[in-house]
């Protein structure tokens, strides 16, 4: 019997169940807050096909026609409007429409769609510049006030930091760092407000502060409190911004409508309150099918307006906008905001996590066309149930749209309801939470091994002054030495800035309601990352089995290098070169792991680049493994541009022998075939990228981006942008609009390996 | 099981056309046919390509193994014509069936005496391309005899071994309709066949013709329009076959 049936026939059973309730099975979840338990007891797997969805309603396609009409003109013109004086909170703006008759849910992060909300907390001038390339003046009134009275994110760092860190910063060797924005990686569990209400929340966080009145308050803990009254008074702002919509979310939500745009009120206070270096939404998908589910049996909703919620839902999560520099840009290309969703899995108790609801995600992407956002992540397992599968695959060859990670892999690591923030960064939702570290040049830590310490563009001595290597020929023996050495070096000056950063960006933009969504002992992981590392590794294969001269300048310093004779190149499935990769992953971790980190966070590292290989690539000197000064890196944990020469299988399988242990931050690699190559029909080649997910996944590997188009389509868009408005390219670990990408990025991802005959 | 040299032409690691799943395909060097259309000529040379042996390449499927099973593959071998190196085949489909991997022979037939029994035994599917269904026709297509082929493809009906039927459709060489049909109701009869693949003629390959400065007589043939090979694909479908 159905629990619905079983309420309405015995409803003495349910007196004292508050009608939000009504047919759910009880728990844990009903005392405690715990939404894994919630999902765990209701949620109905589902194991058949993609047959029972439905297309846009005509509410949608009005709606969405005005979104895309804006969005077009935003890429056409520019920013269309932007705060310059009112700082954004989470009560800042009074409601905000596209289009109030249309839209099923609402909230905006301004009073306007697509119009930019002023943040300097992580920095003022970082916002100042914002402002200023996209042809808007920062109010001297706010401007002045912030000077005067109110301390940055930015300021801090500054204070802290040593001569090193600066130096280290400027020459490029560590970059990217989240010291002058704002650092994301912090997913709020939005589930929580549409299970439990404002009001029960507030409850719980009254009861842990209760919980610290403790005989000795040492810094720990009083930092703690300091943080709990901050996120109960983000709660009361919730409540307050919902109800200026004229929503009182301080009681659970009584049905799917409620549930969708109560959920959403948590993640829109999120994004007004945090520009965040990815502002990811969780896992949300199979909880909101919990509800949807009830109104259908219930009678009160049909599986067309299931699907209008949805694409509604995913529609706000496409508008979600931040005011960002040209240089944020080129680091981050695309204006990404990875809004990363989770779709799939399995529960630990071998039930598929798929819902119809997973697949209602899915079809957003057919009812509202390709996008870059949200962030789609398929946590793939070999058990998924086939229909999904193929749904997932179908919508790749379509839509370009979506990245793949390995649920049988981070399953054992992160349980069954964990999250990816930003790209490959899992993390259990509402119980975890990362420090953003950006990531460490590798390339040019081994040319700093050979000259010493000096940067070989700048000539200054940025490193350790340690020996350089005078000879003039490079060997591994006497290279791996000083290259260890200054990989310990980096790690210790690497930390040191990570440490200075996070802890004056809890003091100066602490992420409140974000955190009001978490439980109060969070596990803190300082998610460190490398950038070049089939660089090295392709450059310490040339030293073991080729000859390597050194070139060297008038002042006796190494740019340059002729390499002679064969050497192996990772990916190619050679182990003599994948082992050196391999074994760089886990030195350069163990390097990490020595070292102390703040609020006595876990150290990880991360293979990502996601578009940066581009910077990086420019900030360093020619490399022993043939790479001339400027070329980008490869991207993530890619092999270099057209080394991989074996095929597509032998590239996965070196990529896959990287090791995720090592490498808890996520391995990103990027793979881009032509649909001509999946197979001769259309069925063929869903089957057929499924097949090769299944292979890669199996041999270990963490994640991959899917590209599935003919190079001729990007060299076309490239040349006629206007005729390809949703273009939709993945790079690593996110999504961008290829429009939206500089021609030096455009030419970059033509040049990435294209699988043809693989 | 003995180590036999091969000649290579190239290895595609990732194939998805040639077979199930996903596929490691051995392309072999040397052909003795001179198809018009080759989309591949610079495989056609006898002891061309590189030269390589069974025990290696086996070595380098046996390393990939365990990802080929989880893709749903195997191993093909493909070429030129992979019968003119009947041994070496052999032994790639007996150490790959010994690993437990699905095995597929691309052929075109004509050697198909070259195949022994044993050889067949370790081959789970064979890809036949009959390139066209009259003999006068068959021989302006490939310079030589269509006899060979049929003696094969009615000695696989024999001992009910599974084919893939590949038929290369070239507007003004292989179109003729009433050859079609003819193919569409043997195949039919041969009771083996378990799926047709009508390809249309590419000129992917005509780079590769100009290269060996070889003379290419279908630089002036158009690829075939999608309702000729929509018409093509119909003649096999009204025999109730499978076709792709």
């Amino acid at each position: 019997m159905k629990a619905t049936e079983q309420n309405l026939n015995l409803p003495f059973l349910t007196d004292d169940i508050p009608s939000q309730y009504r047919s759910f099975t009880a728990g844990t979840w009903s005392t405690e807050i715990d939404v894994r338990d919630f999902i765990q007891k209701n949620y109905t797997p589902y194991e058949g096909d993609a047959s029972f969805l439905e297309g846009p309603t005509d509410t949608t396609k009005l709606l969405w026609h005005e979104v895309l009409s804006l969005k077009i003109k935003e890429q056409k013109e520019g920013v269309l409007d932007a705060d310059t004086e009112l700082v954004s909170s989470i009560v800042s703006h009074g409601p905000g429409y596209i289009d109030k008759d249309l839209e099923r849910v609402v909230g905006l992060q301004t009073d306007a769609p697509l119009k930019r909300s002023l943040m300097p907390f992580g920095g003022v001038r970082m916002a100042e510049k914002a402002l200023d390339s996209n042809g808007f003046t920062f109010s001297e009134k706010t401007k002045e006030a912030f000077d005067a009275i109110r301390k940055t994110h930015n300021d801090g760092v500054f204070d802290g930091y040593t001569s090193e860190i600066r130096n280290c910063r400027s020459s490029g060797i560590i970059t990217g760092l989240p010291d002058s924005y704002a650092r994301g990686r912090i997913i709020g569990d939005y589930r929580r407000v549409a299970l439990y209400g404002i009001d029960r929340l507030i409850e719980d966080k009254n009861e842990q502060l209760d919980s610290l009145e403790v005989y000795n308050l040492d810094e720990d803990t009083i930092r703690l409190r300091e943080e709990l009254n901050e996120q109960i008074r983000s709660l009361y702002e919730l409540k307050e911004m919902a109800a200026s919509y004229g929503f009182d979310i301080s009681q659970p939500a009584e049905n799917a409508t409620e549930a969708v745009q109560w959920l959403y009120f948590g993640y829109l206070a999120a994004v007004k309150e945090q520009n965040g270096a990815a502002m990811s939404f969780g896992r949300v998908s199979t909880f909101l099918d919990i509800y949807i589910q009830r109104d259908m049996e219930e009678g009160n909703l049909t599986e067309a307006e299931a699907q209008e919620l949805i694409d509604h839902l995913v529609m706000k999560l496409r508008m979600v906008r931040f005011m960002r520099p040209p240089e944020y840009n080129e680091l981050f290309s695309g204006d990404p905001t990875w809004v990363t969703e989770v779709i799939g899995g399995m529960g630990i108790d071998g039930r598929t996590m798929v819902s119809k609801t997973s697949f209602r995600f899915l079809q957003t992407l057919h009812n509202l066309g390709p996008a870059p956002e949200p962030n789609l992540t398929i946590l793939w397992s070999e058990d998924l149930p086939e229909g999904f599968k193929k749904f997932c695959t179908d919508t790749t060859i379509e839509t370009s749209s979506l990245q793949y990670e390995n649920d049988d892999l981070m399953r054992s690591y992160f349980g069954d309801d964990y999250g990816i923030a930003c790209c490959v960064s899992a993390m259990k939702i509402g119980k975890q939470m990362q420090f953003f570290g950006a990531r460490a040049n590798l390339a040019k830590t081994l040319l700093y091994a050979i000259n010493g310490g000096k940067d070989e563009i700048s000539g200054d001595q940025v490193g350790p002054e340690f020996a350089p290597i005078t000879g003039d020929k490079l060997t591994y023996e006497e290279l791996m030495p000083k290259f260890d050495a200054m990989m310990e070096w980096l790690a210790a000056t690497y930390m040191n800035a990570l440490n200075i950063i996070h802890f004056m960006h809890d003091k100066y933009n602490y992420e409140r309601v974000e955190m009001a969504l978490h439980d109060r002992d969070v596990y803190r992981t300082m998610a460190c990352g490398i950038a070049g590392l089939s660089v090295v590794a392709d450059s310490l294969s040339a030293c073991k089995f080729a000859d390597v001269r050194i070139i060297r300048d008038e002042n006796g310093l190494a740019t340059d290098f002729e390499t002679s004779g064969e050497f192996p190149v990772f990916g190619n499935d050679d182990d003599r070169v994948d082992n050196i990769a391999r074994e760089l992953v886990k030195t350069f971790m163990q390097k990490l792991k020595k070292q102390p980190s703040y609020r006595n966070s876990e150290p990880t590292q991360s293979l990502l680049t996601i578009t940066s290989n581009v910077v990086y690539g420019n900030k360093t000197g020619n490399t022993p493994d043939g790479r001339k000064k400027g070329e980008p890196f490869g991207p993530g944990a890619n092999p270099m541009h057209g080394r991989d020469k074996n095929g597509a299988v032998a590239s996965m399988r070196s990529v896959a022998k990287l090791p995720y242990q090592y490498a808890q931050d996520g391995i990103s690699y990027t793979f881009s075939i032509v649909p001509g190559a999946l197979g001769r029909t259309e069925d063929d080649r869903v089957e057929n990228l499924v097949n090769l997910l299944d292979g890669y996944f199996n041999e270990g590997g963490h994640h991959i981006n899917v590209n599935v188009f003919n190079r001729d389509t990007l060299v076309d868009a490239m040349k006629q942008p206007e005729k390809y408005p949703q273009l939709t390219v993945r790079v690593s670990g996110y999504a961008v609009n290829f429009n939206k990408l500089t021609k030096e990025q455009q030419m970059d991802v033509i040049s990435r390996t294209f699988h043809e005959r693989s | 099981m003995k180590n036999v040299t091969g000649y290579l032409h190239s290895i595609e690691t990732a194939g998805a056309l040639d077979g199930p799943g996903i596929r490691r395909v051995l392309f072999l060097n040397g052909c003795p046919l001179n198809c018009v259309y080759c989309h591949n000529p610079d495989t056609r040379k006898y002891k061309g390509g590189t030269k390589t042996d069974a025990f290696s390449e086996l070595q380098a499927i046996a390393k990939q193994k365990e990802m080929l099973l989880s893709m749903r593959g195997g191993v093909t071998v493909s070429g030129g014509e992979p019968l003119w190196q009947p041994e070496f085949v052999k032994a790639i489909l007996e150490g790959s069936k010994m690993m437990g991997l699905h095995t597929a022979l691309d052929t075109s037939g004509f050697l198909g005496n070259k195949a022994d029994d044993e050889l067949l035994s370790f081959t789970d599917l064979v890809l036949l391309d009959i390139k066209h269904f009259d003999p006068e026709g068959y021989k302006r297509v490939t310079g030589v005899n269509l006899q060979p082929t049929l003696d094969f493809a009615e000695r696989l009906a024999s001992i009910n071994k599974p084919v893939w039927l590949r038929f290369v459709l070239v507007p003004g060489y292989t179109d003729d309709m009433k050859a079609i049909s003819k193919m569409a109701a043997y195949v039919k009869r041969l009771g083996n066949v378990e799926r047709v693949e009508v390809l249309p003629f590419h000129k992917m390959g005509e780079y590769k013709w100009e290269a060996m400065e070889m003379d290419y007589k279908l630089f002036e043939i158009r690829e075939p329009e999608p309702e000729l090979v929509e018409k093509a694909k119909r003649r096999f479908e009204e025999e109730g076959m499978l076709v792709y």
